[in-house]
């Protein structure tokens, strides 16, 4: 006991990083039945429904066939390589989600800020190094797979990574020009505030073109439709995980999610305000808004439980229908309301920037590779650095003509 | 054994690793991933220093571009895979008993310095990180000549590599 | 002592630069011998940003800055040059690449 409080930041991390990572790994699962259902059902069809009561155990299953398939490795692959590459790149995209603040560090635990694992004063260079590193994952995958397709695709995919993250950190820097910080919490802080009483002061206003170079550019930085040729199936037969099989396939699987989650979570935070709620703070009847929407949530699967489901899926929504309902009464403490406020608003900023990915995932063809390649280099390169240098301008025009 | 020794020697020893492998793999993609092994944990120990802009810049600049620039160019030549490290028997049994001496020696000399001395007497105060509104302001006012001409540097890089690479028929 | 004393790394940036120099010298691929270069000039920035720390200047890592970016730049155009090489001698074993012209 003297150690806890003796080293309370040691302690209060470990158990941070414990719930954290045990938060993402679920919500990663959770993301493929979301894009499953998501894509399905805006093409007029329903996705998995067998699974589980609204096919929510699909992950599961998946998971479980994940970890029976039979676990090969091609021969002459470098067998160091082969085993190291998924491992670095699901490491490297859950490393990200120790600099993420996910509420305001006002709230602390022994003193400790309880919504984020690391606040440091550069923390948006470490989150840029960190995706700068995760390019060694696919190119290390395609080359240790001793064969030409795998070999094409990493090739491709790690020269798209690092061609699109040159217009990533420009894109970012004009947000960095207006906030005079690189640290997260501060950043948000200055992103309070209201333009004419109403339109919340995001970063997304002053800088719009910003946040679509940006948003571009982590798209093509994921690998994710339309920028997705270097592992579509028609063309490159999956390009760089093709000779991957099992739970190594499921890790580049997830480190592909991660990677969102990572641009997602950066997206907010620089141009969306972070933990921040659109509503003013005086209005603190808006404190129990996911409270009411848990609830709302409940009385749907209430009625999902007793009227439409059949069979196993009943007692399945039995069970969710009593953890919402729990969830529900616990959201409805006072501590418990106050401190949810912060992540609520951050997982429903990332959950609508999610909810444009598999948008973009359903309905957008792909690029083709030197498209793609010229769009990078010819288009949002410059994009990017005359936002750079209008933001700059605008910045010290005061000083320019005198004023300052 | 405090904390702050305990990661230093972690990380130096592992980039000593790093320098040893990068010598004694066969194939060049060890070596040159061993290299982004010690590139990691010299950021490591600039964060340790308190440059913690420089640690990013590190990571971000070399280990994440100009390794991934070595690391495209071995997968795309693909070639000296088979090394022989037959070294002459002079190298061997003279030059690395020598060069371990000269190495010894060179620390020894080192430790017992008048600088090493006072540095090593802490004439520091605790590590505060340097921030990077400093640095930038160092670099915007002090050294804005050799920032512009690095600038004119990497240009010529670029068409230096462009022209390099171009094929004949082009 | 709570804080590691400088001299440390400065005896752990010379045993990387003589690591350095004994890849140099003993390797034969010309893109080992180039990532040795790298790892030279990594253990000088270690000595930099060490000194910089020591004398309390930024100088050291204003340096440091300079020197990463001119290995940036060198490394591209070497690297081009290489992949010259190779095109015109078809091996990376610089004992083979021994004649100005054939």
């Amino acid at each position: 006991m003297d150690f806890i409080t003796n080293h309370p930041v040691l302690v209060v991390s470990l158990v941070k990083i414990a719930l954290l990572l045990f938060i993402v790994l679920t919500a990663l699962a959770y993301l493929t039945w979301f894009e499953r259902k998501l894509i399905a059902h805006i093409q007029s069809r329903w996705g998995p429904t067998e699974v589980g009561a609204h096919g929510l155990l699909q992950p599961l299953a998946d998971g479980v066939k994940f970890l029976f398939k039979e676990d090969l490795t091609p021969p002459g692959a470098d067998q160091f390589l082969y085993i190291l590459a998924p491992f670095l790149a699901l490491a490297l995209g859950l490393t990200t989600i120790a600099l993420i603040p996910f509420g305001p560090p006002s709230l602390t635990w022994m003193g400790v800020p309880i919504f984020v694992v690391s606040n440091t004063g550069i923390g948006l260079m470490f989150v840029f190094a960190i995706t700068s590193i995760g390019v060694y994952g696919v190119a290390l995958a395609g080359w240790s797979s001793n064969s030409k397709y795998p070999l094409m695709g990493g090739l491709r995919s790690s020269a798209q990574m690092i061609s699109y993250e040159v217009s990533l950190t420009l894109s970012v820097v004009g947000v960095v020009l207006l906030a005079n910080t690189l640290n997260f919490n501060t950043m948000i802080e200055g992103q309070r505030g209201y333009y004419l009483h109403f339109i919340p002061r995001w970063n997304i206003i002053p800088q719009i073109i910003g946040f679509l170079c940006y948003f571009t550019s982590a798209v093509a930085e994921t690998n994710r439709v339309p920028f997705d040729l270097p592992e579509a199936e028609t063309e490159l037969v999956a390009g760089f995980h093709t000779e991957y099989s099992s739970f190594k396939f499921a890790m580049f699987f997830m480190a592909e999610y991660a990677n969102m989650i990572t641009v997602s979570s950066l997206a907010t935070i620089l141009f969306l305000g972070g933990w921040l709620s659109p509503f003013p703070d005086s209005w603190t009847f808006m404190n129990y808004l996911p409270a009411v929407l848990l609830a709302l949530l409940a009385i749907y699967l209430i009625y999902d439980t007793f009227v439409l489901a059949r069979g196993i899926a009943k007692i399945q929504l039995i069970v969710i229908t009593f953890g919402a309902l729990a969830i529900t009464a616990g959201c409805f403490i006072p501590i418990v309301r106050d401190a949810i406020q912060g992540p609520f608003w951050f997982c429903v900023k990332i959950g609508a920037i999610m909810f444009f990915y598999v948008w973009m995932r359903a309905t957008l063809p792909r690029f083709r590779y030197d498209q793609l390649m010229a769009f990078g280099w010819k288009f949002l390169l410059p994009v990017s650095l005359a936002n750079l240098v209008v933001t700059a301008l605008i910045k010290v025009w005061p000083f320019l003509v005198g004023r300052g | 054994m405090s904390l702050p020794f305990i990661v230093f020697f972690v990380f130096a020893f592992i980039a000593v690793f790093g320098a040893l492998t990068l010598i004694l793999a066969k194939e060049p993609i060890h070596s040159a991933l061993a290299l982004v092994l010690v590139m990691i944990s010299l950021a490591v120990l600039y964060l340790m220093l308190g440059a913690e802009f420089i640690a990013a810049v590190q990571v971000i600049v070399y280990a994440g571009a100009i390794m991934v620039l070595f690391v495209f160019v071995i997968m795309l030549l693909n070639a000296g895979s088979e090394e022989r490290t037959d070294w002459s028997k002079i190298a061997k049994y003279a030059g690395m008993p020598l060069g371990i001496f000269l190495l010894l020696w060179f620390g020894h000399w080192m430790f017992r310095s008048t600088i090493g001395k006072e540095i090593a007497n802490g004439s520091l105060a605790t590590t505060t990180s340097v921030s990077t509104e400093e640095m930038s302001r160092m670099l915007f006012n002090q050294y804005m000549f050799p920032f512009e001409a690095t600038s004119i540097l990497i240009l010529i890089a670029i068409l230096g590599a462009l022209v390099l690479a171009k094929r004949d028929d082009q | 002592m709570n804080i590691v004393p400088v001299s440390y790394y400065l005896v752990l940036s010379a045993i990387l630069f003589g690591l350095g120099i004994v890849a140099f010298v003993f390797k034969r691929n010309i893109i080992t011998l180039f990532m040795a270069i790298e790892l030279m000039l990594n253990a000088v920035n270690l000595a930099f940003v060490a000194f910089a720390r020591a004398h309390n200047q930024l100088d050291g890592l204003v340096f440091v800055f300079f020197v990463i970016v001119v290995a940036a730049a060198e490394a591209a155009v070497g690297l081009a040059i290489v992949i010259t090489v190779y095109q015109n001698r078809q091996t990376l074993n610089i004992e083979r690449i021994n004649l100005l012209k054939f």
